[in-house]
């Protein structure tokens, strides 16, 4: 009997888009580019996150026709978002045949104390981490990859840096440990004590860990390949500077060749104004998006 | 013997951690000069539109393409195997593609994610009953060549072809971490160095 919806299944779709870039996208048009310039999948959603904090308001799940639409432009993965703990988006998500669902903090939440339990759906998750605690979480309630959160929409690196090098440093701490620490440890991540020994067996996350947040440039998302992720989502990073289709191929090459700083320069030449920015330490701390999910 | 996995995307690692088990040494090829070293490579699982842009960039189709047909053993996986086909249906955007192997396949043949899933499949060419094969928005051979070998079908379908020198899977047994496939290529590696 074939078995559908596995958690082998579910992180094994995560597993075949490491290396890769997947780009956010409002519309078809959007999605044609991000699959020709060579992304691994794209994410539909309403409005870019940089949109989104302009606008204020309350951010949702995209509207199904123009997440429908998208699916019938590409042959990639598609992706898209619903609202942390809304799990009626998700199921809608779903049943339009999106490839993975994002539980995302750069939605408006619609739960503040519970995330969608994962392991009901057939579709497979990906949520946002700061730290090994919370990703450890989330792998719990059924996500089968993961994203360090960033600070989406600012075009500013240093939260995605912050929070890749945090839950590099928890993982990294966790292999040291003697067997007896472990339990507290557990208990002072706030994580599930069985993949806090499988964290400590393996010396790494049981899935993909992507980085999120904050990547506008080529070399923004080699350095997060350097420090250790699997790949790179790119939000407004793409489609808000001014060479949207040159600046999306030389992300994807980037990725491909972090380790290669001569081809990375080649790479950087003449791509045009990135994203506007933003400083990250002047934003007041309720119009943060990483401290959204629990 | 050095075994290469194409490592510009996909599940590379799975791939090479299973080839260090069967003790041969193992290689990360992303330039022409590491393909030049080894004595077969595996294109892994992956996004075929994005690395096949990637292969074309770098120039390394050319180099895999020569190889190949001097013999060297390239084996598939799911999206390697769409590389490898000649012939790819519902290709909209025309992929640049390796086109190696005389067979026509069908990219995303089950559906999307949610119809995903893992089976048990026999393959009679490996005296195999129950092989754990994981399809994820899996490929399907729809046609081979007079040339080509099936060596697994599922549900009427060829998921297991080989055809010389060159092998493809739609499926990932680096996934369900069962190396007797990749003990298949490594013997196919060695029949055919014996011949150079």
């Amino acid at each position: 009997m074939a078995k559908e919806g596995t958690i082998t299944v579910k992180r094994g779709l995560a597993q075949m888009l490491k290396g890769g870039v997947i780009m956010d996208v409002i519309n078809a048009e959007q999605a044609k580019i991000s699959e020709e310039a060579g992304a691994v999948a794209v994410m539909a959603l309403e409005r870019v996150p940089s949109d989104i904090r302009a606008e204020g308001g309350v951010a949702r799940m995209a509207d199904p026709a123009i997440i429908q639409k998208i699916i019938d432009a590409v042959s990639i993965p598609v992706m898209a978002k619903c609202r942390i703990g809304h799990f009626v988006e998700a199921q809608i998500l779903e049943s339009l045949g999106v490839d993975f669902i994002d539980e995302s903090e750069v939605l408006t939440p619609a739960d503040e104390h519970f995330h969608v339990n994962k392991q009901s759906f057939k579709v497979p998750f990906v949520c946002g981490c700061r730290d090994l605690g919370e990703a450890l979480r989330r792998i719990g309630e059924g996500a089968a990859m993961i994203r360090t959160k960033g600070e989406a929409g600012t075009g500013n690196i240093v939260e995605a840096v912050r929070h890749m090098r945090t839950v590099i440093d928890g993982i990294r701490k966790l292999s040291v440990l003697p067997k007896e620490e472990l339990m507290t440890e557990a208990k002072n991540l706030g994580a599930p004590y069985e993949l806090v020994l499988e964290v400590a067996k393996t010396g790494r996350l049981p899935v993909v860990n992507f980085a999120a947040g904050g990547v506008a440039t080529p070399a923004d998302a080699a350095l997060m390949m350097q420090l250790g992720c699997d790949g790179v989502f790119v939000g407004s990073g793409i489609f808000k500077s001014s060479d949207p289709k040159n600046r999306a191929k030389a992300i994807v090459e980037a990725v491909a060749h972090y380790d290669d700083p001569k081809r990375l320069a080649e790479i950087s030449k003449g791509l045009g104004e990135p994203m506007p920015s933003l400083d990250v330490r002047k934003l007041p701390e309720k119009e943060l998006l990483a401290t959204r999910g629990w | 013997m050095k075994v290469g996995v194409l490592a510009f995307q996909g599940d590379v690692e799975e791939h090479l951690e299973i080839l260090k088990t069967l003790g041969v040494q193992t290689i990360a090829v992303k330039r022409p000069y590491e393909l030049e070293i080894v004595d077969g490579l595996i294109l892994p699982g992956g996004e075929s539109t994005t690395v096949g842009l990637l292969l074309k960039e770098t120039g390394l189709d050319q180099a895999i393409r020569k190889r190949a047909k001097e013999g060297m053993p390239v084996w598939g996986t799911c999206m390697g195997i769409i590389l490898m086909a000649k012939k790819l249906l519902d290709n909209p955007i025309e992929q640049p593609i390796l086109g190696l192997m005389d067979i026509t396949v069908r990219r995303n043949a089950f559906g999307r994610q949610r119809e995903s899933f893992e089976e048990e499949i026999s393959i009679p060419a490996l005296k195999c009953e129950a092989f754990p094969s994981v399809f994820i928005r899996a490929p399907i051979v729809e046609a081979v060549g007079p040339e080509v070998e099936t060596m697994a079908l599922y549900q009427g379908k060829a998921v297991l072809v080989q055809e010389k020198n060159l092998m493809g899977s739609t499926f990932h047994p680096e996934i369900a971490k069962d190396s007797r496939i990749h003990q298949h290529f490594l013997n196919l590696i060695k029949e055919r160095g014996s011949n150079n």
